[in-house]
């Protein structure tokens, strides 16, 4: 390999922390991976077998395009269910195909993989100190944008002046590719913090709040969801939502514990699907007006899930909507399911 | 005692079987797969479930009014790189929270084996820990005696000299009546004979299958696709899986990429009709002949 140029597939707004990390640690260029668009989902499924979950399509097809930008070498991510073997049929679609790349898988069977070995044999320029440091800091980076889109998802249906939260929005994040330091990266979380809540805002006595559970891919990459939760916004009702990376990566390990002492459940039930049966309790318990089930279409553990949830939901007596999320879900569907179901929230509440 | 005819069943009947019958325990082994229970599957369940999950509750529809006890364990994993399907880790609650019937079970992961959810079971039940090891001892016997006799009766069939095919699928779909059996009925038909993937020897097919997927962390498909590399005098593969199975989706179409002998691919779902898949099978016939 002449010059080495490593890409990722993206989702959601992470794309500016993981670009911030890789292009400090490696002395080489990194890539944009290209935002997801129809073109992206078609030429993913074409090259995917025809059952398996939406997000392997669409992660090949952000592969693919950005193998065709140029890139050489890919980052692949891994979790519990079958994302952790998503990149070795990956890798053999994409050589079957005539590329020429190094796929490098960071975590596998819920394991995370001995990066340095790999990074060796891989021949990657990096620097380990600055890795060390770097990383800090996008984990730090991680959580402010968590912390901060945790608000806006529950205030920005209240906006006075339309698009203000997400002008601002953009412009933090637009200003966190600029960090320079980890001091730097607190001050710049502060200020936009009190900007945030600086802005306008008209709370109505009466409004809908809704919580979001569902499979982590296709609750985090807007594009998947059809903007979900900005159409929510836009009906002027409030969203919680639990899953983030924060969540994933630093949390999750501990309330996994608290919640198996409550004896509800008895075992694990794989990926995400017991976190979202006890957040689905929570949220009946704290007087939400509806929850919203999302997962992209096939996703195993998911389906286990939404019996208990439904369940648990009709034992508070709160409605729960439920979506499965493929390429051929129209987008006008969506909105109608959704509207109905707002519809339906509204005259319970009076 | 009940024990559903699916998923696991088909796995360890051979050790549980002479287990509860060492015992005293009247065992009711729910009847073949009929569309009755395919009816009642599909009601309880969502509809993305794969076709053998529903299969399984509607066995344990079948089995709810007529035992004191069903037995469902969880099986999650024997070790990291030997997992199983996600499915399986959530039968128990999702059993537990729909049926009232009570229900024996034990776990298997990291911490815990077969041997000690056996125990367990033994001692809910009221037995001496003395009767219980005297069980589980004729069990395991029994256990490797009948694995060993599948082995030498699969080594035969291999040196035959009719064509064969090596079938690759889930016990639980492969033995099935609504599943597997119609479709191996059609090749025995045609004079064709079946290798069935499950009959090798199961630590050998484990580890051979890191050369065909290095990276493979899933038990049972380890077992299966390694038995591809043991069957090098085989004519063609059939792939046979339920839809929308999680493995199989990713495993299959690896391991198909890289065979070089003619293979078939059949997905079955609740509505598959026999003569599309006898179209099929007839034509993957002709090109093996």
């Amino acid at each position: 390999m002449s010059s080495i140029k490593i890409s990722y597939p993206l989702m959601g707004n992470y794309e500016v922390a993981i670009f911030y990390l890789l292009s400090h640690t490696f002395k080489c260029d990194i890539i944009h991976p290209p935002k997801i668009t129809t073109r992206t989902a078609e030429i993913g499924s074409k090259y995917s077998p025809d059952f398996v979950c939406a997000p392997f399509k669409y992660t090949l097809g952000t592969m693919i395009e950005s193998l065709d930008k140029g890139a050489n070498v890919i980052f692949q991510m891994g979790g519990g269910c079958r994302y952790g073997y998503y990149h070795e049929l990956q890798r053999k679609i994409l050589e079957d195909l005539g590329y020429d790349f190094k796929l490098i898988n960071l975590i596998s069977g819920g394991k995370q993989v001995n990066l340095l070995k790999i990074f060796k044999e891989t021949n990657l320029p990096y620097h380990k100190i600055k890795a060390i440091y770097y990383g800090l800091i996008t984990i730090k980076m991680v959580k402010y944008i968590d912390k901060i889109e945790d608000y806006i998802r529950i205030h920005r249906c209240f906006e006075v002046k339309k698009n203000s939260f997400n002008q601002l929005h953009q412009e933090m994040l637009n200003e966190m590719k600029k960090t320079k330091s980890l001091f730097h990266l607190k001050l710049i979380y502060h200020k936009y913090r009190r900007l945030f809540k600086k802005i306008k805002i008209k709370k109505p006595k009466n409004y809908i709040k809704v919580g979001i559970v569902g499979e982590l891919y296709t609750l985090m990459e807007p594009f998947t969801n059809y903007q979900m939760e900005q159409l929510l916004s836009d009906m002027g009702v409030s969203v919680k939502r639990f899953t983030d990376v924060t969540y994933l990566l630093f949390k999750k390990k501990y309330k996994v514990k608290k919640f198996l002492k409550q004896h509800l459940l008895k075992y694990r039930m794989g990926a995400d699907a017991l976190d979202n049966i006890y957040h689905t309790k929570y949220l009946c318990e704290h007087n939400y007006d509806g929850i919203i089930h999302m997962k992209a279409s096939f996703c195993t553990p998911e389906i286990a899930a939404m019996p208990i949830i439904n369940q648990i939901a009709h034992e508070y007596k709160v409605p729960v909507l439920f979506f499965s999320m493929d390429m051929n879900t129209s987008e006008t569907g969506v909105k109608t399911r959704l509207e109905a179901f707002y519809d339906m929230l509204e005259m319970r509440q009076k | 005692m009940g024990i559903p005819k699916a998923l696991h069943y088909y796995y360890y009947k051979e050790l549980w079987e002479p287990f509860f019958k060492k015992l005293d325990i009247d065992l009711i082994i729910s009847p073949d797969t009929n569309p009755v229970m395919l009816d009642n599957g599909t009601k309880l369940v969502p509809d993305e479930m794969c076709l053998s999950m529903k299969l399984y509750f509607g066995h344990l529809v079948y089995l709810a009014d007529k035992c004191d006890y069903i037995l469902i364990p969880r099986i999650d994993r024997f070790d990291n790189d030997n997992q199983t399907c996600t499915n399986f880790l959530a039968i128990y609650d999702l059993a537990s929270k729909l049926f009232d019937t009570k229900i024996l079970n034990f776990n298997i992961d990291n911490d815990n084996n077969m041997r000690g959810g056996l125990f367990k079971i033994g001692k809910e039940l009221g037995f001496s820990s003395k009767k219980v090891t005297q069980a589980y001892k004729y069990a395991i016997a029994y256990y490797k005696y009948s694995l060993k006799q599948k082995e030498i009766e699969q080594s035969n069939k291999l040196l035959s000299d009719r064509k064969k095919v090596l079938l690759i699928s889930h016990p639980y779909n492969t033995y099935d009546s609504l599943i597997g059996k119609p479709i191996i009925k059609l090749f025995e038909d045609n004079d064709i004979n079946i290798i069935y993937c499950d009959a090798f020897n199961i630590q050998k097919t484990n580890t051979l299958a890191l050369k065909l997927s290095p990276n493979l962390y899933w038990k049972y498909s380890r077992d299966q696709i390694g038995s591809i590399l043991l069957s090098d005098k085989v004519d063609g593969f059939l792939f046979l899986s339920s839809f929308p199975c999680g493995l199989d989706s990713l495993v299959n179409e690896l391991v198909m990429r890289k065979l070089n002998k003619p293979y078939l691919n059949l997905v079955v779902d609740d509505n598959t009709s026999l003569a599309g898949v006898e179209t099929r099978v007839e034509s993957f016939i002709d090109v093996i002949n």
